[in-house]
């Protein structure tokens, strides 16, 4: 029996893909070059004598943590007080955020059924709404703190406001794309059959979309109690900006006692949120 | 004949207790936050503090458009683009021999303690990281990118980590079983595997870093950050407009590279 | 001699007994076939030639050594002496054809040779010659995933003529592939048998392949070797009695589970003289 099968080609070229990987290698590095440079990486100086002295002196003041009464009196307010940041954040994102869902998803749209009249109109309201939701979204919270800390001064209110804004945005548009998602079919019903938009949205889209809905927000302001302490490092309270003032005054103690209950809060936030996703489930 | 809408399914309606129950705690839990924060709210929105925040917005535009400032902003601007860069790469670099523990090639033991490790390095904010490496490193970009690099490698290694784990066995187990050694059964099998999953999420990452790296600048890690904390100190709007706007453009041309690079690299196998 | 099994038998994890009794010989060079219905236990056989499952009773001898008394150096250098052909490809399917297929020899390369052969490929020549026996040889620098499952199939059959082992083990090497290519492929298989003095030990569903092919035919039955014989000697009768549970009837390639051809009719299944 002859095995009729190919013969082998001749002259074997050298790899094809190696150029492609020498190329890709060199592309790199001449993208490295500069942003090395840009970035001032200069990890040696890292292990100079004189900073490896003042950081050994540092992290010595970590150990202990502090635990005197009146600091611990004001790191319990300061949690509290992020705790309450975050979920009033929450809330008003929340406030912010449902009706631009609302306007933004197309799975309530009238105007589509058809098409119907008011088309063109439609389309640029429901445009508007997730331009402003983009908008919300494209700054970090804490450039929204910073910018209120200016207009509003020091303190929560700050946060609270930030917080909403930055997750508004976010929330609206998961909202949107979690209605879009589950089956519009039942809306769509109600729709043609003449029902008014939130009555659509209530009966038809939230039934199938609330267990995710709740799912996501819970996670959200899992999120949001870290983002609150974060805010608290440009004066929004809490125990960010405890924490900040601990280490501005190179208090190695505090900042430590501030890091552990830092991390036992995201811990509790952490069980709590996974708690209510599975009530929810 | 056409099916009525599934949504109704002609129960009577009756009240749902724990969905009420539930629902009055949340109204509770969210007053009760606010109480907390005794922040007055109503002065917050009198028509006094109104008219003040309406004229601080009104300050940011124009925003400051000078050639030399502009200059200033772009520098800015390369600076933050480096350190978040450079952040997740050293980061990904971390996380890849970090995730090998992880994901238990090295037993229960080197499980948990490295994703103990990971697990403290994610938990702890860029920003509270940024801190602590201005202290180490002094004040500029380095600081930040060590403190994106951290951080980020917590966060990588642990979803390199997960890949892993949930790599299917039969490429390695069959190498292993024709006399390879374990590392080299790794590289032929499950890195080719796991490549392409993970460069997804160290680009996902890059593009959450480009809006951190701006910020780490507050609490002096250099770029558009610092210069954003700057002129806010001295109530320059205009200046501070000119790098939100920076700041804006560069997020959403980080989303684009990071997209395209994606494409690139990792195609969805159609 | 190559391998010898004396009263191996398996049960696996859930309880099912895999093998029992298995008492099987081969001397160096030799090529013999293994059929069964599903589920007789050639899957297992083979591993257990392939060291790769330990059976609960009776002993194992590979290649002149008791594989599970080794310490793990000599046994990992006995492994790379053995090339098992899985019949799902093991092969990720970003590498390139080239790079599965030099992935045979990872057993006797040299770490840094492995870990540079990730970058260039170290012997393209040999990867193409490997590839030529099977009609692949075009598709040197392809990605896998753009290839076919006969073709992918086909893969995993050159990484084991690349590996170039002293006892070869295919567990069904053919499935995927219409009946002339694996009738070629077979042959290519035997013929590399027959160059380096290696030992074949193929299971194959269908079974006008194995008595076309291979002189020693070995039909197993729940766990158990039923028989042991030349090909020649193989009747009808004992092949229906090997296929009872698949209802009498020995699949032949090509023609799917449930053949119409009956053994008494069908001409392929009359026992070829080589």
């Amino acid at each position: 029996m002859t095995t009729a099968l190919a013969s082998p080609s001749s002259a074997l070229a050298r790899d094809p893909a190696w150029s492609a990987r020498v190329g890709g290698f060199i592309a790199f590095g001449v993208v490295m070059w500069p942003l090395l440079a840009w970035s001032e990486f200069r990890p040696w100086l890292l292990f100079d004598l004189q900073s490896l002295a003042a950081m050994r002196g540092f992290l010595a003041g970590f150990l202990p943590p502090s635990t005197a009464p009146d600091f611990l009196a004001l790191l319990a307010r300061s949690t509290l007080e992020t705790l309450a940041m975050a979920t009033a954040g929450m809330a008003l994102a929340f406030v912010l955020a449902a009706p631009l869902a609302f306007v933004a998803t197309r799975a309530l749209s009238i105007s589509r059924i058809g098409p119907g009249p008011g088309v063109w109109r439609a389309i640029i309201v429901r445009q508007s709404a997730r331009f402003m939701l983009t908008v919300l979204r494209a700054v970090p919270e804490v450039v929204w703190a910073l910018v209120l800390v200016r207009a509003l001064g020091l303190g929560p209110g700050a946060g609270v406001l930030a917080l909403g804004i930055a997750y508004g945005g976010l929330l609206g548009k998961v909202y949107s794309e979690i209605l879009e998602s589950t089956d519009t079919q039942p809306a769509r019903a109600l729709l043609e059959a003449g029902s008014g938009r939130l009555a659509a949205l209530l009966y038809g889209l939230v039934p199938g979309a609330a267990q995710e809905l709740a799912s996501y927000t819970v996670y959200r302001w899992e999120c949001a109690v870290r983002a609150s302490v974060v805010m608290g490092f440009v004066g929004a309270g809490g125990l960010g900006q405890l924490m900040d003032q601990s280490m501005k005054m190179l208090n190695g103690g505090e900042a430590s006692a501030i890091l552990l209950t830092f991390l036992a809060l995201v811990l509790l936030a952490d069980g709590i949120s996974a708690a209510l996703r599975r009530a929810l489930a | 004949m056409t099916t009525p809408p599934t949504t109704f399914d002609g129960r009577a309606w009756r009240p749902c207790l724990a969905c009420l129950a539930g629902a009055l705690g949340l109204l509770a839990v969210v007053a009760a936050s606010f109480a907390y924060l005794s922040v007055s709210w109503g002065g917050l929105v009198s028509g006094e503090s109104m008219r003040l925040m309406g004229r601080f917005v009104t300050e940011f535009f124009p925003p400051d458009l000078s050639g030399s400032f502009l200059a200033r902003t772009a520098e800015a601007s390369l600076q933050t683009l480096a350190v978040s860069s450079i952040g997740t790469l050293l980061a990904a670099l971390v996380a890849m021999p970090l995730a090998l523990p992880a994901s238990g090639r090295f037993g229960r033991l080197g499980r948990a303690a490295s994703r103990l490790l990971l697990n403290v390095l994610r938990s702890v904010p860029e920003l509270v990281w940024a801190t602590l490496m201005v202290l180490a490193a002094g004040l500029g970009p380095m600081a930040g990118t060590l403190a994106l690099a951290v951080h980020t490698a917590g966060v990588l290694g642990r979803l390199f980590g997960e890949t892993l784990e949930n790599l299917p066995p039969t490429a390695e187990r069959a190498l292993r079983e024709a006399g390879a050694g374990p590392v080299v059964a790794f590289g032929y099998a499950n890195l080719p595997l796991a490549a392409p999953q993970w460069l997804g999420y160290a680009l996902y990452r890059w593009e959450m870093n480009i809006r951190m790296a701006a910020v780490l600048g507050f609490v002096g890690a250099g770029g558009l950050g610092q210069m954003l904390y700057f002129h806010l100190s001295l109530f320059q709007q205009a200046q501070a407009m000119t790098v939100l706007l920076a700041m804006f453009v560069l997020v959403v041309g980080v989303d684009a590279a990071s997209g395209w690079l994606r494409q690139r690299l990792a195609p969805a196998r159609s | 001699m190559a391998f010898t099994l004396s009263g191996c038998g398996l049960v696996h994890a859930n309880g099912h007994r895999a093998l029992e009794q298995v008492t099987l010989a081969a001397a160096q060079g030799e090529r013999l076939a293994v059929i069964g219905a599903s589920g007789a236990g050639k899957t297992t056989l083979l591993r257990v030639l392939g060291a790769s499952l330990k059976p609960g009773e009776g002993e194992v001898e590979l290649l002149g050594s008791a594989p599970w008394r080794l310490a793990p150096v000599p046994l990992k250098r006995l492994r790379a002496r053995i090339g098992t052909i899985h019949q799902q490809p093991p092969i990720p399917l970003r590498l390139r054809v080239v790079t599965a297929v030099l992935a045979g020899r990872l057993g006797q390369w040299p770490l840094w040779r492995a870990i540079a052969s990730l970058v260039y490929p170290a012997d393209m020549a040999g990867a193409q010659a490997a590839l030529a026996q099977l009609g692949l040889a075009d598709r040197l620098f392809d990605r896998c995933d753009r290839l076919s499952g006969g073709q992918l199939q086909r893969v995993g059959i050159a990484r084991v003529l690349y590996q170039q082992p002293a006892l070869m083990l295919a567990d069904e090497p053919v499935s995927s592939l219409d009946p002339t290519l694996a009738d070629q492929t077979l042959a290519a298989l035997v013929a590399a048998s027959e160059r380096d003095g290696a030992t074949l030990v193929a299971s194959l569903h269908a079974v006008d392949l194995a008595l076309k092919w291979f002189p020693r035919i070995v039909g197993m039955r729940s766990g158990r070797v039923v028989f042991d014989l030349p090909a020649s000697r193989v009747t009808p009768q004992m092949l229906s009695a090997l296929y009872a549970s698949e209802g009498g009837v020995p699949p032949v390639h090509g023609a799917g589970q449930h053949a119409h051809d009956t053994v008494a009719t069908s001409p392929a299944l009359q026992p070829a003289h080589l």
